[in-house]
């Protein structure tokens, strides 16, 4: 259902961010927890950072998602 | 990581042979489901643990009242569907957001924030947001009604279909399907609300409440968990999915839902109506609320007789009983939300399960 994708922030400027997971990169926002700073692993979900997440977590959601589809498709599935 | 998994198997083998009984555990996660079957879980567990895929896919719970309503709309000259890449497939009564998609009018977006901008960048049209999704993804929709109210983006507006775990989870054991013995709770929804949300599952349902994350070892452990809970007699709350889920969750994303939504009764495929299991735009965002701006009221509408899906989201049959399983019903042509989603019930058995029906 929701799940939510593992990333790390590469920008930030005030909520505004830019997110890595595995080389690919794209916008997100960190209102929803604010105490996020450059460089934390963070959870994100329909563009909005939930949550930290450490390394070894994050490195078993990446391996999850990357078996379950294509990893190019998945941000596309936000919410089923 | 084998041994983790082999002693788990272990004490799920040793509490079913003490029980001695059929045992119904339920995940509500469409991400569960599809990871349950992707690593095979099912082979490993005994035959009288019966693994049920609940009303934990959003695309797949969303009521055909609803899905009808966003067609409508988007035959609307004025208006922009915004809506997240899951709903386009959806059959609604003649069509899909799909072949829709044709006329222009329906986008998909990745975020809120996508659906806000295109409000931005088309001041003609009112962009209707296709707001669906559980307690992970409301929170992104409250922040962006903020914004466009503190923007006033007024031709922005949100066809609100959140919906709450708990309720349905209490709606199943009060009713649908109360043979549910336990649930293996969502990893990602958790993050939001916290475990602690299920204390009132195992506090007036004594059913155990487990959540764990997606990984195969994970998975295990929660329903080795769920097994040692069902083989004392005494059910408990218990996350382990500690790296991730906190007890008390994220409270900045609960406070600015709070801010902007409120409960109120809503209607779920297969399990009807569901007294405050809904979430829509509270009096202060009214304005926002494309429900209101539209002045649609939300009915129920017929749900295909020969569609099974309700029955699948509730536990009651495994998606091979439906007649339209694997035959008018497939993934490439759906017939019914389950088979939609790529982590609906019916689609994970399409994928991974069929090689084992035909076996038997």
């Amino acid at each position: 259902m929701c799940l939510a994708i593992p990333a790390r922030i590469v920008e930030l400027e005030g909520d505004r961010a830019v997110v890595d997971a595995m080389g690919n990169c794209w916008k997100a926002k960190t209102t929803l927890l604010p105490e996020a700073k450059l460089g934390d692993l963070v959870l994100i979900h329909a563009g909005f950072a939930l949550s930290l997440v450490d390394e070894e977590e994050a490195k078993k959601t990446w391996q999850l998602i990357a078996e379950i589809s294509e990893f190019d498709d998945t941000p596309n599935k936000v919410s089923g | 990581m084998l041994d983790r998994i082999n002693k788990a198997q272990k004490l799920i083998n040793s509490a079913c042979e003490a029980l001695g009984r059929r045992i119904d555990i339920m995940e509500v996660c469409g991400t569960h489901t599809v990871s349950i079957f992707r690593n095979g879980i099912r082979s490993i567990l005994p035959e009288s643990l019966k693994l049920l895929s609940g009303p934990g896919c959003p695309v797949c719970v969303t009521d055909q009242g609803y899905i009808d309503t966003v067609l409508n709309l988007a035959d609307r000259n004025d208006c922009i569907i915004a809506t997240y890449g899951d709903m386009i497939r959806v059959p609604g009564k003649d069509h899909s957001l799909e072949t829709k998609q044709a006329k222009a009018n329906v986008k998909v977006v990745l975020s809120s924030e996508d659906a806000l901008q295109l409000a931005k960048d088309n001041p003609e049209h009112t962009v209707v947001f296709v707001a669906v999704g559980f307690e992970t993804t409301a929170p992104a929709t409250a922040v962006v009604v903020r914004e466009a109210a503190a923007e006033s983006i007024d031709n922005f507006c949100v066809l609100s279909g959140h919906k709450l775990v708990v309720p349905a989870m209490r709606a199943l054991l009060s009713g649908k399907n109360d043979n549910i013995d336990a649930f293996l709770c969502p990893g990602h929804v958790s993050v939001i609300i916290g475990y602690g949300a299920f204390a009132e599952i195992v506090e007036d349902f004594n059913r155990p409440c487990v959540v764990a994350g997606f990984e195969a070892v994970q998975i295990v452990d929660g329903l080795a968990e769920i097994c040692r809970q069902l083989s004392t007699g005494k059910a408990e709350l218990t996350s382990v999915y500690s790296a991730v889920v906190s007890e008390k969750g994220n409270i900045a994303a609960q406070q600015i839902v709070d801010e902007c939504f409120e409960p109120v009764d809503g209607y779920w495929r297969g399990l009807g109506k569901i007294e405050r299991s809904t979430l829509r735009l509270n009096d202060k965002y009214g304005q926002f609320d494309a429900f209101k701006r539209f002045d649609i009221s939300e009915t129920p509408s017929e749900e295909r007789k020969d569609c099974r899906c309700g029955e699948v989201l509730c536990g009651l049959i495994d998606p091979p009983v439906c007649g339209l399983f694997g035959q008018t019903c497939t993934p490439q042509e759906p017939v019914g939300p389950c088979m939609v989603s790529s982590e609906g019930a019916c689609a994970a058995w399409f994928k991974y399960g069929r090689e084992k029906i035909h076996k038997r």
